[in-house]
């Protein structure tokens, strides 16, 4: 047998297209039809494959130009319904981001809400200052503006249409807000994102197809790859990518505001990109299916960036509603909408069908072997260790309350940890455990019967703002800093927070 | 039908819903209840052609009762299907249809608010006040 390498170029494939000819299946049939017809003649009769994506996508925003005001101005400090616009662009030019908190409403109103009414037809208020200079002498303006009102709207998202995205569960004992939505305490749910079978880049993970230049569904508009998004990471298999189109052309189907409760605004917007099926690698890339497209499962309750895996979960997993995590059965939520995503492909589908899109291979390629770093630190944050109070007081578990109240008396503190005939910390008893010891003289004689077993601790190389968080949390004023054994080495009081210079790594 | 039921503790006095129930002989499922140690409000199930009475008897007995007549309410041009919903309520009152798309059993909604905390779209909502 000879093998062949069939190819099928992409001038062959525009012109199906321009006849109207063109074979075009969204993503999620492919596995299907690659199944059945085999990959030569999948390769034969297919010629695009549409993909789709729909999502929170933090990473968003867009350029607007407002043309010039009569006298003219060169805003530098700019508001659109009180949300703040970059003001460095020079006279009037500005750049909104989508995360971008309104001053009046906080996390109800944002950049991605100022785009989504501008998309809507809604009236938005542009409010600017500038110093006045004598090219541009006026200093204030304030209008109302629609979308017909500007001379260009232009969406460009640094970093869109990640190729997947880990999931999350939470194992503390407490409900979480985060940009993965509500996890609830206990591992009571998981909360995932992404298209999976649909996701653009999870078809070409070699970005063979895909780089700047390729046209695009970007929000109900066609749009354009610009080339890799910012966190780009596709060695990975995190790849990202900065996209834009024009705002005019987009529909509110396609771009929605939304808020994620005690995380912030953020904007849900449909991506998709077609894909031209030029060789076989293309047909088995655009095979790809939910059971092959892994991801971790990561402990959202430890606020570190290197979170733990708690264990690897693929789409067909987690879009199913439930995953197992360590023999018990666990309710899944998506984030992004796979209705949506479908929506999009299949409206791309008709684009291309329709001969409304071309296709194009990409003018400059994405690399890649190119994987995210973590930030250079070149100044560590606070740790405990820098501010921790190393003067400990403490007690006996089997002293009398007496003893406790008299070290408190004479101590700067109002928190004794408690020690076993070990010297572990066993608890810990407070100005106000003795009071009310005191004032209801009891039972209780000996400083066991009256502590607190459940004690928050913290360690000397904590950050100091993850140990201001659980002073918060459980609304204490000091916590005893522990070693591995649990000896207490020192104290970390409010007060020691105040030795952080100007308080600047505080809220 | 739901009742929403609304009493402050005064010392001495019977447990309500007991009560109620010890008079009425009407089997009363409690759906939701916070309890503290002056008030308590208390969401409840009971059988329809119970209502009258029960909220007769509750009514006598000090307490403020009001008929709940819905449960969440999906607002379809706000929601976008994503599902954040599914997973965070207790009581499993949504799915995901074969489409993709997110359906509401309202009968089983206790209205207890989680969901509308967990909704990135401000999608849901309530006609009672909570
Ligand atoms: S209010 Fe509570 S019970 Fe009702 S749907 Fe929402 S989460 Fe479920
Ligand atoms: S979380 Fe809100 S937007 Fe998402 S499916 Fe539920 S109701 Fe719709």
């Amino acid at each position: 047998m000879i093998y062949t390498r069939m190819k099928k170029s992409i001038d062959l494939i525009n012109e199906r297209v321009r006849d109207g000819n063109a074979r075009v299946v969204t993503a999620d049939e492919m596995p299907g039809l690659v199944a059945e017809l085999g990959e030569e003649e999948a390769l034969r009769e297919v010629d695009v494959v549409t993909t789709g994506t729909f999502g929170a996508m933090c990473s968003s925003g867009a350029f607007f130009n407002f043309g010039h005001a009569e006298p003219p101005i060169r805003m530098e400090r700019i508001w659109l319904n009180d949300v703040e616009a970059y003001g460095g662009l020079a006279a009037v030019d500005t750049y909104i981001g989508a995360t971008q908190q309104s001053t009046t409403r906080e996390d109800q109103y944002g950049g991605a809400h100022v785009i989504e009414d501008f998309i809507a037809g809604k009236s938005v208020e542009l409010r600017a200052m500038s110093r006045g200079t004598d090219c541009y002498p006026r200093r204030t303006i304030t209008t109302d503006l629609l979308l017909e009102h500007l001379n260009q709207a232009i969406m460009c998202n640094p970093r869109n249409a990640y190729q997947r995205y880990n999931a999350a569960i939470n194992t503390t004992d407490r409900v979480l807000h985060t940009y993965m939505g509500m996890l609830l305490p206990n591992s009571g749910n998981i909360s995932f994102s992404g298209a999976g079978v649909l996701n653009p880049l999870s078809n070409d993970p070699k970005l063979r197809m895909i780089g700047s230049g390729v046209p695009i569904f970007l929000g109900g508009a066609q749009g354009m790859v610009v080339g890799e998004g910012t966190q780009n990471s596709p060695a990975g298999g995190f790849g990202t990518l900065m996209v834009t189109g024009n705002m005019k052309e987009m529909s509110q189907d396609y771009v929605r505001a939304a808020t994620m409760q005690g995380y912030g605004v953020t904007l849900y917007i449909g991506v998709g990109i077609p894909i031209p099926v030029v060789d076989i690698d293309i047909v088995r890339s655009t095979a790809v299916r939910d059971e092959d497209i892994e991801v971790d499962l990561l402990d959202y309750g430890i606020p570190s960036r290197n979170r733990p895996a708690v264990r690897k979960v693929n789409y067909a997993e987690l879009r199913s509603g439930i995953v197992e995590v360590n023999g018990e059965e666990i309710r899944t939520s998506s984030l992004s909408s796979y209705r949506k995503a479908k929506d999009v492909a299949e409206t791309l589908k008709g684009w291309v069908e329709q001969g409304k899109m071309t296709l194009v291979l990409p003018t400059r390629p994405i690399i890649p072997e190119t994987r995210v770093k973590p930030m250079h630190e070149s100044v560590h944050g606070p740790r405990v260790l820098d501010i921790m109070d190393k003067r400990v007081v403490s007690i006996g578990e089997s002293e009398e309350i007496r003893a406790a109240a008299q070290k408190l008396l004479k101590g700067e503190t109002n928190h004794l940890p408690v020690i076993n005939n070990n010297g572990l910390l066993v608890g810990i008893v407070t100005t106000y455990d003795i009071s009310k010891a005191v004032a209801n003289p009891g039972k209780a004689t000996l400083v066991r019967d009256i502590m607190k077993k459940k004690v928050v601790t913290t360690t000397q190389d904590e950050p100091v703002d993850i140990a201001v968080q659980k002073l918060e949390r459980h609304n204490i004023s000091a916590m005893p800093v522990v070693d591995k054994e649990m000896h207490v080495v020192a104290m970390l009081t409010a007060i020691d927070l105040g030795k952080l210079i100007g308080g600047r790594w505080l809220k | 039908m739901k009742l929403l039921v609304n009493f402050s503790r005064k010392a001495g006095q019977k447990p309500i819903i007991a009560q109620v129930v010890k008079e009425t002989g009407v089997l009363i499922n409690v759906e939701r209840a916070i309890i503290d140690s002056s008030e308590g409000e208390a969401l409840i199930d009971i059988p329809d052609e119970s209502c009258k009475i029960v909220k007769e008897k509750m009514a006598s007995l000090g307490a403020t009762v009001r008929v709940l007549e819905h449960g969440i309410i999906l607002d379809e041009t706000e929601c976008v299907d994503c599902g954040a919903c599914v997973s965070v309520c207790p009581h499993e009152v949504f799915y995901l249809d074969e489409d993709w798309v997110v359906r509401v059993r309202e009968g089983r909604c206790v209205l207890c608010g989680r969901c509308m905390e967990a909704c990135p779209h401000h999608a849901l909502y309530h006609k009672e006040e909570l």
